[in-house]
Parts: structure tokens; sequence; C-alpha cells
């Protein structure tokens, strides 16, 4: 918990990842528009898979990030040595890493709503927490790949390629639930993939959780 | 020694098999086994497509099970062991890959469909890659080896779950079934039955053969490293 509230407070004096990620997701939702025709119906069709690319990457950046500090400045050393266990470590950096990509994701939505000329005021709740279970997915399996990422010789190159194919049943998941929202569906026709993605964010986190003691032992 | 003389020769013995075994599958693919009704010749590529799958989900299970093994018992061979499972694995998925598209390309006239199987394959194939990528980038050291285990760990975790969520995607289902333990009509004639069952005998050689040999090249690049290391050592 301690470790959720030391990752917030050095975020918030310095605001420095928070701010990237989210001119990178708004510059990706923005390049897309471009990339298709602005405003054509082919755009509309596109716009849930837009929305989970910029997401999807805005989050690898803040990912990227989460590890930085602590090997940068042994940091890392100082936490292994406290008296937690490694597991609490793995939640407090997933929590911290979840806090800011939803962030990220909650600022971004209003101005994709904008662009898309979406009516998202209605299917809201749903969607909130289609991202909420996504977003969980993608801080476990980011969390446990960024702490190896950030310890290879390539760092931030290698992040990508870790995460991306392992994410790839969440984020089909995903946007396969937002097209549905976007479409007006209701509670019902989504459960059938929220429970599909809150297995997945079980499967990861357990996993992750399990895993993380052998990326960070000395 | 660089090798003891017993696993030299059975490496000797799975040697001469495969080659022996290697020119009974090519008679029996392309002369003994009967032209399929509908598809013609080109299904006879199937006697190479099924077996390469077999040995590219092999590869990739042996890989998870000895990184599971390593980070337990922590002993270095079951670590080589997993790294190279994963390099043949890494071929003979590529294998799979190019001789479904050019299966697909007269079959279903296109080289490439989502179908839940071929996309389970690519995603497998880039989940091999990137463990592949993990481990050059990370060094030889025991940390690299610790780092690449618990991907191989997630990335076996992943890969019935994007077979199950691509089956859920929809109804795009283009591969043909298994042929073997299928529904009644879907059997395979006798003899092609037995050229498949033959091929994949013989791929299953091929795979412990070249598990072997790249097993005893790593070995010997160790040794070898030690070797420069004391001689470094010595001349200073």
């Amino acid at each position: 918990m301690t470790l959720v509230y030391k990752d917030l407070l050095s975020e918030f004096r310095s605001r420095e990842t928070i701010s990237s990620m989210l001119v990178f997701s708004m510059l990706v939702v923005a390049i897309f528009n471009f990339a298709f025709d602005p405003g054509s119906a082919y755009a509309q069709q596109a716009a849930p898979g837009i929305l989970w690319v910029a997401f999807t990457f805005s989050g690898i950046i803040g990912l990227n990030r989460s590890f930085v500090h602590e090997v940068d400045k042994g940091c890392l050393h100082g936490l292994l040595l406290a008296p937690f266990e490694h597991g609490a470590i793995f939640f407090g950096k997933m929590l911290g890493n979840l806090i800011f990509i939803s962030i990220v994701e909650l600022l971004t939505l209003p101005l994709f709503a904008v662009f898309f000329n979406l009516q998202t005021l209605q299917g809201l709740p749903q969607l909130l927490v289609v991202i909420l279970l996504t977003t969980l997915g993608f801080s476990a399996v980011g969390t446990l790949f960024s702490a190896i990422s950030v310890n290879t010789k390539t760092r931030e190159m290698m992040l990508p390629i870790l995460f991306l194919p392992v994410v790839i049943p969440i984020l089909l998941a995903a946007v396969n639930a937002t097209a549905m929202i976007f479409d007006g569906k209701g509670w019902n026709d989504i459960s059938d993939w929220l429970r599909l993605l809150a297995a997945f964010d079980l499967i990861f986190i357990s996993l992750a959780y399990l895993t993380f003691g052998f990326v960070v032992e000395e | 020694m660089l090798t003891d003389s017993k696993s030299q020769r059975v490496e000797n013995v799975l040697g001469l098999l495969l080659f022996l075994g290697m020119l009974m599958t090519l008679y029996n693919v392309f002369i003994y086994a009967p032209t399929e009704k509908s598809m013609g010749d080109v299904q006879r590529i199937f006697y190479f497509h099924v077996p390469s799958a077999f040995i590219a989900f092999l590869g990739f299970l042996v890989c998870a099970g000895y990184s599971v093994a390593f980070l337990i018992k922590r002993n270095h061979r079951y670590d080589r062991v997993a790294y190279v499972s994963a390099e043949i694995g890494v071929l003979f998925s590529t294998i799979v890959l190019i001789t479904g598209m050019i299966w697909a390309r007269p079959i279903w006239q296109t080289w490439w469909t989502w179908d839940p199987r071929l996309t389970t394959m690519f995603i497998l194939w880039f989940l091999y890659i990137a463990y592949l990528m993990l481990r050059n980038f990370t060094g030889e050291d025991e940390r690299g080896a610790r780092f690449a285990a618990v991907f191989a760990i997630i990335a076996s975790a992943d890969v019935p779950i994007v077979y199950m969520s691509i089956r859920w995607w929809g109804d795009r289902m283009m591969h043909p079934k298994p042929v073997l333990m299928g529904d009644e009509d879907s059997g395979l004639a006798p003899e092609m039955l037995y050229t498949f069952l033959f091929a994949l005998a013989v791929f299953l050689i091929l795979y412990f053969y070249l598990m072997m040999l790249r097993l005893r090249q790593e070995r010997t690049a160790e040794i070898l490293n030690s070797m420069k290391k004391n001689l470094a050592l010595h001349e200073e």
C-alpha cells in the first residue's frame, strides 16, 4: 500500500509519465482519424479498435517507466530488502500501474467520444467495467514484463515484444465488448465477454504473482 | 571429454534412422500414398504440415516444462533444454505456417484467414520469437535464464487462452477438423494413415536428433568459453 502511495506521490510531483501517456494516447486517436478518411463510416466501424490501440500503446509507455526509476536509482534493492514479501511489491506496482493507465484512459475517453461522434453516455457504465477489467489484465502482465524488460539490454524495445502477443486474448475480448457497447447493446449481451475478461484477469494475475519473485530475486 | 561416447552413439543411430526414414517418407508421400479425390496432389503437403504442427507444440511444451523445472531445481541443464527446444519450435512453427499457406492458396483461394487454429499458431510463433529475443538481449547469465523461464510459463498459459478467445469471436472455423480420432466419416484411407503416421514418427526422430545436436553444440560452446576465460587469465 505504501508502495502505491509512493508511486502516486512521485508521479503527481513530476507528472511526467501521465502527461506523456495522455498526449500519446490522444495522438493515436487523432492519427487514426487521418489514417481512415475522417468522419467516414469506415472510421466509425473501426472506432472500438482505435480506442483500444490508443489505450494499449499508451499503456506500454506507462508500463515501461514503471521500473525505470526503481532500477536506475537502486530503489528496487531497497524494496527487496524491506520486510515484506515480493508478492506485495508486485501488487503494489500493479495497482500503481492500474491507476496510472486508468487515469489516462478516462481522460482520453471524452476526446475520443468527441472525435468519433459517439453517444457513449448511454453505455458508459458497461464501457467503464470493460475498461477496468482489461486494464487490470494489462497491468498484471505489464508489471511482470516491465520488471523483466528493464533489465534487458534494449529496455524499452523489449516490453512491447513480450507484452503484445500475450495480451492479444484480453485485447480481443475488450474490442468485441466495446464494439457491442457502441452498438447500443446492454449488460446481457456483453456478459459473456465480461466473464471471459474476468477469467483472463484471474489467470494472468495469479501467474504473474507467482512468477514475479523469480524475476526480482538477486 | 566433450561428449561421452554413449550419447554420441545414440546420436549416430538416430541420424542413420533419420536418413532412412526421410527417404522412406519421401517415397511414401509422393509415390505410395494415393492422390486425394477432391484436392488432388496439393493434399500431400498434409504429411509435412501436420507433423510439423505436432513438433511445434511439442517443442513449446518441452520448453515450458523445462522452464518450470529450471525455476524449481535451478539446474542449468534444464534451461539449456528449454532454450534449444524453443529454437526448434520456431523452425517448425514457421514450417507449419508456410506449408499451410501453400495449401490454403489453391484450396481456400486465400493465403491466410483468421481461423482459430491459424491465429493460434501465428501467435505461438510470435511468442517463440519474443522468447528467443529476450534470451539474446539479457546475456548468458543466470538472470536471463530466469526471465526466459518466467516468460515461457506465461506464454504457455496464453496459447490455450488465445485459441479459446478466438473461438468465441465467432464462426470463423475454416481449418479442416482433425482427421485422426475425428468423426466416423472423416478418417483417412489406410495407405494415407500409414504414410501420415510414418511421417510423424520421422519428424519426432528429427526433433530428438536436432535437440541432441544443439545441446551438444551448446555444451561445447560453454566449455570453449570457459577455456577462453582461463587462457585470458593465464596471459595476464
